[in-house]
């Protein structure tokens, strides 16, 4: 009984194996297995539903994600972190990254980011412009200026020529919704992708476009990669089909 | 008697190898990380990395918030522990384990937990506001408060267990000559259970000097008011990491001869 079972099984598996690879063509027998990406954390709701499309689109494929910091990626990226593809929330990191050869090819701009202020929901305190950040009274909270959202957020405030007393600066942009969130901090300054994805209980107060500073995000295939046309066809698909849904959650196109 | 002697004599039991090697594997455990920091270590930068007005003030305001924790951990953490050794009363499980929960609690939770209390929208942060105008997120009182939540539980453990293994006839035997509550407790059960009471703070400010979860998450991170050594090392990390080297071995070396030296002096043990 057994073995006929395993007999059945086995010619099974060999005739489906002959009935489907001799058909399939070329590129999607390419066009499967596993990806892995290392993509920063501001991109985690947008980047886990354009995989979901994508697997859809390409079956037999599988995304896998890390995110984090981009400065905490390319890290773990050269300490030898094995993975397909890089999307960084700043040049300066994926500079870093190419710099150190970690990087196959050239990386390409897939969306960019601006910032906005963010408050409670229903605005409390009338906050309208970044000037309003100067008041006394006002708790307002920033990244810290070695986070990619700390160094627009002071750029942004430059260019607008106001000077902010943060009562606090937070490690990452993620930190700053949430101290907001939690009514912590009455302002804080973050992109408008978190606005958006912190769901109702903050709100976002446009900065008006000649004081605002534009965030790009560049992705490109790692030069260790194991599945380099997946990797690739992963980069073609943000640039082409994932597009709506990368400006569903806040991105502009690049 | 064959025990006694052995000791006097300094003779060691024989000791089985597999336990030997067993032990040299958690040692080595604890110490290749070690070995890493100080094989990474930039000897010539360090002087200038420890001048640095940043690393000085981080250092600061980490002993300043340390040892305040550790003040109020014995104050209030000496008589819960007194409280959960010498009383029975219903609930004394329930409120040995919500004294030791932050021990257990991943230290960011126990932030978020400390805002809903006391942050400005909290139990009682409001009222602490309006009453007494006392604001506790995004000050260092706010980051002393992060760390004694989370490192008080180290000494109200250790207290504990000395009170509990006391001997207390002691106490007894002051009693019956006429001293009072408060003269026992100070002129017998807490010199008696001194050893218990130095191990527990020291614990208990090692643990407060190396909070990160609690304070980032409560207190936020401002250099000069909350941002104590841990954060600066964190957000080093992101960009110079040989200053955050740097600043780990500071802590390292900061802690490990405070721990070193106080076991020798109080707990006699060297």
């Amino acid at each position: 009984m057994r073995w006929r079972a395993v007999v059945a099984l086995v010619v099974l598996a060999l005739s489906s194996a002959c009935g489907t690879s001799p058909p399939a063509s070329s590129s999607s027998s390419a066009l499967n297995g596993t990806i892995t990406v290392f993509a920063a954390s501001s991109l985690t709701s947008a980047y886990t539903a354009i995989a979901k499309d994508f697997q859809q689109a390409y079956p037999g494929s599988m995304v896998k994600f890390s995110f984090g910091g981009s400065s905490t990626l390319v890290a773990q990226i050269q300490q030898g972190a094995i993975g397909d593809v890089l999307a960084s929330a700043d040049q300066p990191n994926m500079q870093k990254a190419v710099d150190s050869g970690l990087v196959a090819g050239s990386p390409s701009i897939f969306a960019h980011n601006r910032l906005e202020i963010v408050v409670a929901a229903g605005n409390p305190k009338h906050i309208a412009t970044l000037s309003d950040l100067a008041h006394s009274g006002l708790v307002v909270v920033l990244c810290a200026p070695v986070v990619p959202c700390g160094r627009y957020a002071i750029e942004a405030l430059q260019k607008a020529g106001v000077s902010v007393n943060p009562a606090s600066q937070e490690t990452d942009v993620k930190a700053v919704v949430s101290k907001v969130a939690l009514g912590e901090a009455d302002a804080g300054i973050v992109y408008v992708t978190d606005v958006k994805a912190a769901g109702a209980s903050v709100q976002g107060v446009d900065i008006p476009p000649g004081v605002n500073v534009v965030a790009d995000y560049p992705v490109a295939v790692l030069k260790d990669s194991q599945n380099v046309p997946l990797a690739k066809a992963f980069i073609s698909y943000l640039l082409g089909a994932g597009q709506p849904t990368l400006h569903r959650y806040g991105f502009a196109g690049p | 008697m064959a025990l006694p002697a052995h000791k006097a004599a300094g003779v060691r039991p024989a000791a089985p190898v597999a336990l030997l090697v067993l032990a040299g594997i958690g040692a080595a455990f604890f110490l290749i990380p070690l070995i890493g920091l100080v094989l990474r270590t930039p000897w010539t930068a360090i002087w200038d990395q420890l001048r640095s007005p940043e690393v000085l003030t981080a250092l600061r305001l980490s002993l300043l918030a340390s040892l305040s924790a550790t003040a109020i951990a014995l104050v209030v953490g000496v008589p819960l522990a007194w409280t959960l050794a010498r009383l029975t009363f219903p609930g004394r499980a329930v409120l040995r384990a919500v004294t030791v929960l932050p021990m257990v609690l991943p230290p960011v939770v126990g932030g978020v937990a400390l805002l809903l209390a006391f942050g400005r929208r909290g139990l009682l942060g409001g009222w602490l506001a309006t009453t007494f105008g006392v604001h506790l997120p995004f000050t260092t009182a706010g980051a002393i408060l992060a760390e004694t939540f989370v490192a008080m539980p180290f000494l109200v453990i250790t207290v504990e267990a000395g009170l509990r293994s006391m001997d207390s006839r002691f106490e007894d035997a002051a009693r019956t000559l006429g001293a009072s509550r408060w003269t026992v407790l100070w002129r017998v059960t807490l010199p008696l259970v001194r050893p218990s009471l130095v191990a527990g703070a020291v614990l208990c400010w090692a643990r407060a000097l190396g909070e990160f979860g609690a304070t980032i998450t409560f207190a936020g991170n401002f250099p000069g008011r909350t941002q104590t050594m841990p954060l600066a090392v964190y957000l080093a990390l992101e960009t110079n990491p040989d200053a955050a080297i740097v600043l780990s071995l500071v802590l390292l070396a900061v802690s490990l001869a405070v721990l070193i030296g106080l076991r020798d002096r109080w707990l006699g043990s060297s």
